[in-house]
């Protein structure tokens, strides 16, 4: 309160180092991003203004881009679904393992993002074990495979976002008083009405804030499906990737960026209306 | 509900031979049996750690005992979960609904047992006036002061009218002025709907001021279940005398039918069936505003006056006498009377009728 009501320079002084690395790191390379989006040509042609890198990353590639939108979000949904128990169970019945289960969920970081994709390479390999295993079972025929699949992209994206999802989930849940789980079933709430009336609700800020951990990197990700998958699994990430580094088409590229980039804001913010995560966080998005 | 026994007031609780234990070694409530009747105003009284929240626990269903039975009413509820119990709680903390409005706090019983509409709207509203917080329908808990949530709390468990209500040290977090003022509302309130409360606490004067019955606790166990007026006067336990105010007690032999040798000297005679069939080794016990200073009561013993501290209502003596130190309360009722002085000699008589009898302390106290 009263650190607060001091009216002086601090508060602004403190913010002053993010807010510059921001300006210098985040701003500044919008901007040219933005203007690159807006130019034709390479490095070693002239650029030219042009729209058309905006109409044409729309027409020429919409396919891609509604398929990131898919894989991120079925992944996103995936993640959510095998992360809530998980974060539920360690939270609530983790006790004194709790530290180190959630030492399991974090392991995998230790190994670079690249190899843990080339190791799903190797399971999911045509001659590897979860293909033979489900092949006996009859889910795949004789000659199916996994890889150069969207499962496998899917698989890829919601295991290496899994721990953006669960980390946050297991946070929002930890926090929840659990007098409150005893006041609700005092209430003739049974089990399963307590968790659906009060802690459901109570660990939503977890669920959003998961959510776009989780769904904004997938909807960039472009690892998963050069590595998993065959130019048919291609995400918009793809596109980028190649159009920046292999083709130098850097106008496109920008201008693909910003379409992502503009989807995924609406996207999130017609989510934190659904969710109402301004009444929940107390805070407006 | 029954007409088994027309006339006999209904129990709304009894515990029959109830034990919690937690682990090997700690044994939170050990064997207690008690029956709480239709619309008392029950108090569990006890130090902090003697077992009462685990009984609370108990009767609510957080808590299954290790052995014997709880019945609500008739019924034998032990092992079933809180929501299959009729009975709510009131707890220490509150624990409203954060993400509710307190509308929808007092509603969420309600609700869970299928009340809707109307009658869902006029019986939250009710309970909310009942409690004084009508007007704070649309806020969120954490816009409320710790009394306007302790109402809150009290309306969303009194508005399903259940048949006991549970409150575990409700007034505990208040400061001194709002805790009486919600004292003596609680006790308009139990009034008004009539429901049996169990109410926990460790404050003595509060449960004096509330309750009808009081259960002292100590260690797992219940000293002794009487009438505030009864655990004042008549202590059947030397912890019962020590923790309701302050009391005298004097070391003795019993030496005939009322009559007791104290060790210092002397006899003190008590009142009649005060021994309960104690004998051998006692203590006897006064409180200090039943003794007089002077002569006059048949129980009587010389000592001088060592300590007086001038309280405003009255004059607290500390008395030296062979039987040890002694505290005495005068009243102030004259007001130009000059008190006693220390170091004046001074006879202490008190009637046998103001006497009780508790066990020896003797050995306690080595
Ligand atoms: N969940 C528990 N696990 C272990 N010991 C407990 C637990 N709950 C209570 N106890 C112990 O049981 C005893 C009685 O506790 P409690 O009923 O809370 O006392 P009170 O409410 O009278 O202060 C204390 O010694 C306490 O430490
Ligand atoms: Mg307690």
């Amino acid at each position: 309160m009263t650190l607060r009501g001091r009216r002086g320079l601090t508060p602004y002084l403190l913010l002053l180092p993010g807010v510059a690395f921001l300006a210098a790191f985040f701003l500044v390379p919008l901007y040219y991003l933005f203007n690159t989006s807006l130019q034709e040509g390479t490095f070693t042609t002239t650029f030219t203004w042009a729209w058309e890198n905006y109409s044409d990353a729309i027409g020429q590639f919409d396919e891609q881009f509604v398929r990131s939108l898919k894989y991120a979000g079925i992944a996103t949904a995936l993640a959510l679904g095998i992360s809530y128990p998980l974060a539920y169970w360690i939270a609530v019945r983790g006790g004194r393992w709790k530290n180190l289960l959630l030492l399991f969920i974090i392991a995998p970081f230790f190994v670079t993002y690249l190899i843990r994709t080339l190791a799903w390479l190797t399971i999911l390999s045509d001659d590897g074990f979860v293909v033979d295993v489900l092949q006996t079972v009859g889910i795949l025929s004789d000659d199916g495979r996994l890889l150069a699949t969207s499962t496998a992209v899917v698989a890829g994206i919601t295991y290496n976002f899994l721990p953006f999802m669960a980390l946050p989930l297991y946070v929002s849940i930890e926090q929840i008083d659990g007098r409150l789980i005893e006041a609700a079933q005092d209430l003739y709430a049974s089990r399963a009405r307590a968790f659906l009336r009060v802690t459901l609700p109570l660990s939503l800020p977890g669920v959003f804030a998961g959510t776009l951990l989780t769904f904004i990197p997938a909807v960039g990700d472009f690892i998963n499906a050069q590595l998993l998958g065959a130019p048919g699994q291609y995400m918009i990430g793809n596109v980028i990737q190649s159009r920046f580094l292999q083709l130098g088409e850097y106008g496109q590229a920008a201008a693909l960026s910003f379409v992502v980039m503009g989807a995924v804001l609406v996207l999130m913010l017609i989510y934190a209306k659904v969710l109402g995560s301004e009444r929940l966080t107390g805070a407006g998005i | 509900m029954d007409g088994a026994a027309a006339n006999a007031v209904e129990a709304d609780v009894r515990l029959e031979h109830v034990t919690k234990r937690f682990g090997e070694d700690v044994v939170a409530v050990d064997d207690i049996s008690l029956t709480i009747e239709r619309g008392r105003f029950f108090a569990l009284l006890g130090p902090s750690g003697c077992g009462k929240t685990t009984t609370l626990r108990m009767i609510g269903g957080f808590d299954q005992p290790t052995g014997g039975t709880v019945y609500l009413g008739e019924r034998d509820v032990t092992g079933l979960p809180p929501y299959r119990r009729d009975v709510n709680t009131v707890f220490q903390s509150y624990a409203l609904f954060p993400h509710l409005s307190i509308y929808e706090n007092v509603a969420f019983g309600l609700r869970r047992r299928g009340v809707r509409g109307d009658e869902l709207k006029r019986r939250v509203g009710e309970a909310m006036e009942l409690v004084g917080i009508g007007s704070m329908a649309a806020r969120k808990s954490r816009q409320l002061s710790g009394g306007q949530q302790q109402r809150v709390a009290l309306a969303r468990a009194l508005v399903n009218r259940p048949r006991v209500l549970l409150l575990d040290e409700p007034l505990g977090a208040l400061d001194l002025k709002l805790r009486k003022q919600l004292q003596l509302e609680l006790k308009r309130v139990q009034h008004e709907v009539g429901i049996t409360f169990v109410h926990v606490t460790h404050d003595q004067e509060e449960a004096m001021t509330m309750a009808d019955t009081i259960a002292v606790m100590n260690e797992g166990r219940i000293e002794q279940l009487d009438a505030p007026a009864e655990l004042y006067e008549r202590p059947r336990t030397a912890f019962v005398a020590g923790f309701l105010g302050v009391s005298n007690l004097l070391q003795g032999t019993v030496s005939g039918d009322g009559v007791v040798r104290l060790d210092a000297g002397g006899e003190v005679r008590a009142a009649p069936g005060s021994l309960a069939g104690r004998s051998g080794r006692v203590a006897v016990g006064v409180r200090p505003e039943k003794v007089r200073l002077g002569a006059g009561e048949a129980n009587a013993i010389e000592g001088a006056i060592a300590e007086v501290a001038y309280i405003g209502v009255s004059n607290q003596y500390i008395v030296n006498t062979l039987a040890g130190p002694l505290t005495v309360y005068v009243q102030n009722a004259d007001p130009g009377a000059r008190p006693a002085a220390a170091g004046d000699p001074v006879t202490l008589s008190w009637s046998p009728e103001a006497t009780f009898v508790v066990e020896s302390t003797k050995e306690a106290e080595k």
